[in-house]
């Protein structure tokens, strides 16, 4: 037990690895959704066509096979990128995609009528997007866009196939050089947990703040 | 050209198969206030939202000054119109809704700003102290700050009043503006377009069954049903002489409901 205290050095360095996954990875999926969720609902059918396509081929294969596509196929054919890379774009982009629909679907339940009133007001639709409708959508989105980030923390953890020492990988290691299992896989659960918890504390602050107002209790 | 701003002419508009206007013909002199009047799916609402692009038209012309609405000439042709065309045609007519369909993530100044500053490029300090202006002149301007969810129907139907006027229109839609009011709240936003309607030179159109107020507001009123005109004249005569059975049996039916005329 207590030389397994020793190994602690190396959690943490895992920890640090899934942490930077996730950022980057969301950091990538945010502009993703937004693009192709959009897109979806673009007055051109090319633009509609490549939405729909990216959201259905990261929805409808593996992210496992996207991530070996992302580290061993892409170097074929002439893009090597590091592990940390790969890890980021397939997870970046596999998630933008079901974002993507969250985007689409928040955009769409906006009424009627706050259309029929930026046309009144003459706005382009360019300009009803911006200003009327995606601020009212964004609320919309925000709790189903804590759900994926917390899906895209946990899915960080295929990334140890690809030689990336995360939190689940350097748990496996802990726990073959030491010989102790419940120990390093408590620990890995409870850094995966308070890191969810961190998620969806700093999404419930923004999801207060951005209704507020809206309900005409508060200002 | 010069003595009509709307000019209609056998328009038709369907909803699949369902005819909603048919071969429909008036026109409207500038700053005419017009009442459209008649039972609920007879064509009135549709008529608005048609002069607002928020329908298009099956067959017929629509005139705004003159120039065809949904359609433009390029090489000498007459073809639909595009967004450029439809945004400048826009300029000259604004529109009040049932429903005041205010933002409601904007508070009241910001509400009637926004167009303006994106329209028209008016700066922030001009755009406001615009909407001040518009504010005071509908009672509102303590509520400047105020949220949409704050304010009660007569409120944000006023404020809808003063969004619309912010980008002074030569012609202003109302859409039955006080149909979703409670009864005591219905006289405050009358007011405030009895003062519009006799301060103004805005050529008005609205679609009402508050048959006094139209009566005492109107120059002209248009008594429609199932999409055409069945009676049409001065409010002092269609209201009180009705030629026609049909306006008759309608304004009896009003009556008998409690409405005065």
């Amino acid at each position: 037990m207590a030389d397994w205290a020793g190994y602690m050095g190396l959690m943490l360095d895992g920890a640090l690895v899934t942490a930077k996954l996730t950022v980057l990875g969301c950091a990538l999926a945010l502009p993703a959704a937004f693009l192709a969720g959009l897109g979806r609902l673009s007055r051109f059918s090319a633009v509609r066509a490549l939405s729909v396509a990216y959201i259905e081929f990261f929805r409808g294969t593996s992210i496992f096979v996207q991530l070996f596509w992302a580290y061993f196929v892409l170097p074929l054919m002439g893009v090597t990128l590091t592990p940390l890379q790969a890890g980021v774009l397939a997870l970046g982009l596999n998630v933008g995609a079901y974002g993507a629909e969250v985007v689409r679907s928040a955009v769409q339940s906006i009424g009627r009528e706050q259309h029929e009133a930026c046309v009144a007001l003459n706005l382009t639709r360019w300009q009803s997007l911006r200003h009327v409708l995606l601020p009212q959508a964004a609320v919309v989105m925000v709790p189903t866009f804590c759900n994926n980030a917390i899906e895209l923390l946990k899915a960080t953890s295929v990334v140890s196939l690809i030689s990336l020492s995360d939190l689940t990988f350097q748990a496996q290691v802990v726990r073959s050089q030491t010989g102790s299992t419940a120990m390093p896989f408590l620990t890995v659960l409870v850094i995966y947990f308070a890191y969810a918890s961190l998620i969806s504390f700093g999404m419930k602050t923004l999801e207060r703040r951005m209704t507020r107002g809206l309900d005409g209790l508060r200002t | 050209m010069t003595d009509t701003i709307i000019d209609i002419d056998c328009v038709t508009k369907r909803y699949g198969s369902h005819t909603v206007l048919k071969d429909l013909c008036f026109s409207v002199r500038p700053g005419e206030k017009l009442a459209l009047i008649g039972p609920s799916g007879s064509g009135k609402t549709t008529i608005l939202r048609t002069l607002m692009t928020l329908e298009t038209i099956e067959g017929g012309t629509i005139r705004i000054d003159g120039e065809n609405l949904f359609q433009m000439e390029r090489n000498g042709r007459l073809v639909p119109a595009d967004e450029a065309h439809l945004h400048r045609m826009r300029t000259k007519i604004g529109m009040v809704f049932q429903l005041f369909n205010l933002f409601p993530h904007k508070c009241v100044l910001d509400n009637i700003t926004l167009a303006p500053m994106l329209t028209k490029g008016v700066k922030k300090a001009d755009a406001e102290r615009r909407a001040m202006e518009l504010l005071d002149l509908v009672g509102l301007a303590d509520k400047a700050r105020a949220m949409p969810a704050q304010l009660s129907g007569g409120q944000k139907q006023r404020v809808a009043i003063a969004r619309a006027l912010a980008l002074q229109p030569r012609i202003m839609l109302f859409d039955e503006v006080t149909s979703a009011l409670d009864p005591e709240l219905v006289e405050e936003v009358l007011s405030v377009m009895r003062m519009l309607g006799s301060t103004t030179d805005m050529t008005m159109l609205l679609v009402t069954h508050e048959m006094s107020f139209a009566h005492d507001f109107a120059d002209r009123v248009l008594f429609f049903d199932r999409g055409r005109i069945v009676e049409e004249g001065p409010p002092d005569v269609l209201f009180t002489n009705p030629s026609h059975e049909r306006t008759q049996t309608f304004l009896k039916k009003i009556i008998a409901a409690g409405q005065r005329i």
